[in-house]
């Protein structure tokens, strides 16, 4: 676990939800941008950030539990109804990347996917 | 062990005979255990009963009838069957999720060989924890043992986070401790346990837990279903292989940029779909896999 969290460190990312907000100023001027989840759609499903600029993904759903899960940046979250679910990234590479569902909440949850576009 | 011979003769005349799979660390290194037959099972998977999309399978209700016919006429009869998930399509009904596996059930009746065993996938169990799923199939971890072979069917689809949690993980671990360093296992499970691909949600998110439980097993072999096509990977000295499915093919692993159902092409109806024969070569933990179609050509 040392190891996985020291690794997610190296790579600029901090996966704890929530643990965004209590530190400090700086990050009070971050980028927020709100993903809304619902059967069998993110909203937006294109999300265009910058490499090396933290941004606050923010996560609601009125349906059921769901995931968010981007692989290559090792992050993820659980979208849960009524509550708000906060994840920030620190885009490490520059590229098209897939972000989806991982938790089954239905049939059409296999399509239930999106892209994230880092640029320089 | 003269049918498993006669078996691999009929295959070797008929052009049938598959990859041979040695397991492990197995190295032609002598097995401690009581010298036993060798045998065959039968894996099917992904039959997705209640599937409704004519561009992709046009014979959603006759595929899996015909899956059943083409083993029953099989020239030899395998020890078992074993459906690695997914036998039915999902739904948010559990009135129809109940008729749909009560449909599932009655139809796989027909195979001749009554040694079957089933296990969930996450279309049949993700919605409800499994709850309908265990009311007709029962439990769905567990273990056997087969001519001396150790099965374990793991279930990492009940949970629909793809978890196979910590209560069977310390489950797996407890019967793995019964097994000697060079027991043949063979682990059934329907997602994949190692991260394949997981952009298409092709992974088991604590499926690393139960290959650090295995490694220290020589010989380890697992069949999983899951992704609808033939896939084989190493994990470690851990083969695994996954199965065709009975509904749709679905694309390699990030050959596209969706996860989306190959369509149906009338030319050549059936086509990557299948199910697969298993020679079980125990002294050896070597598995030749026989892939059959549908629908003989």
């Amino acid at each position: 676990m040392k190891l996985e969290r020291r690794r997610l460190l190296a790579a600029g990312i901090v996966t704890a939800a929530g643990a965004v907000f209590g530190a400090g100023l700086a990050q009070a001027k971050e980028r927020v941008i709100r993903v809304t989840a619902r059967k069998f759609v993110f909203l937006p499903r294109e999300i265009q950030l910058k490499k090396g600029v933290p941004v606050v993904l923010e996560f609601v759903t009125a349906d059921v539990v769901m995931g968010f899960n981007a692989p290559d940046f090792n992050v993820r979250a659980d979208i849960i109804p009524g509550k708000v679910s906060r994840l920030r990234l620190v885009p490490d590479k520059t590229g098209t990347f897939v972000f989806l569902c991982d938790i089954f909440c239905g049939d059409g949850h296999e399509g239930m996917s999106g892209q994230i576009h880092v640029v320089a | 062990m003269r049918q498993s011979i006669d078996r691999r003769e009929f295959l070797k005349l008929a052009g049938l005979g598959g990859a041979v799979f040695a397991s492990g660390l197995a190295g032609g290194a002598k097995f401690a255990g009581a010298a036993q037959d060798d045998f065959y099972f039968v894996q099917l998977s992904d039959t997705h009963w209640g599937f409704n999309g004519p561009v992709v399978n046009p014979d959603a209700g006759g595929t899996l009838p015909k899956a059943v016919a083409a083993v029953n006429s099989l020239e030899f009869e395998p020890d078992f069957i074993v459906f690695t998930g997914d036998l039915t399509h999902t739904t948010d009904d559990p009135k129809e999720r109940r008729r749909r596996l009560a449909e599932f059930r009655d139809i796989v009746k027909g195979l001749k060989n009554k040694n079957v065993r089933f296990m969930p996938g996450e279309h049949d169990a993700a919605l409800d924890n499994g709850q309908a799923w265990k009311e007709f199939f029962g439990a769905s971890y567990y273990s056997f043992d087969h001519k001396g072979v150790h099965f374990i069917a793991v279930d990492n689809v009940s949970d629909p986070a793809a978890r196979i949690g910590s209560e069977q993980l310390a489950w797996l671990k407890s019967d793995l401790a019964t097994q000697a360093a060079d027991a043949r296992i063979v682990v059934f499970t329907h997602r994949p346990l190692f991260d394949l691909y997981p952009q298409w949600d092709w992974a088991t998110r604590d499926g690393a837990q139960a290959i650090e439980l295995l490694m220290p097993h020589k010989n380890v072999t697992v069949f999983y279903g899951h992704i609808h096509q033939e896939h084989h990977q190493m994990t470690g000295h851990i083969a695994h292989h996954s199965a065709k499915s009975l509904i749709f093919p679905l694309p390699a692993p990030g050959s596209q940029p969706k996860r989306a159902p190959i369509l149906w092409d009338p030319a050549q109806p059936y086509k990557g779909l299948g199910f697969r024969g298993v020679d079980a070569e125990v002294q050896k933990a070597e598995y030749e896999i026989t892939e059959y179609p549908v629908k003989k050509a």
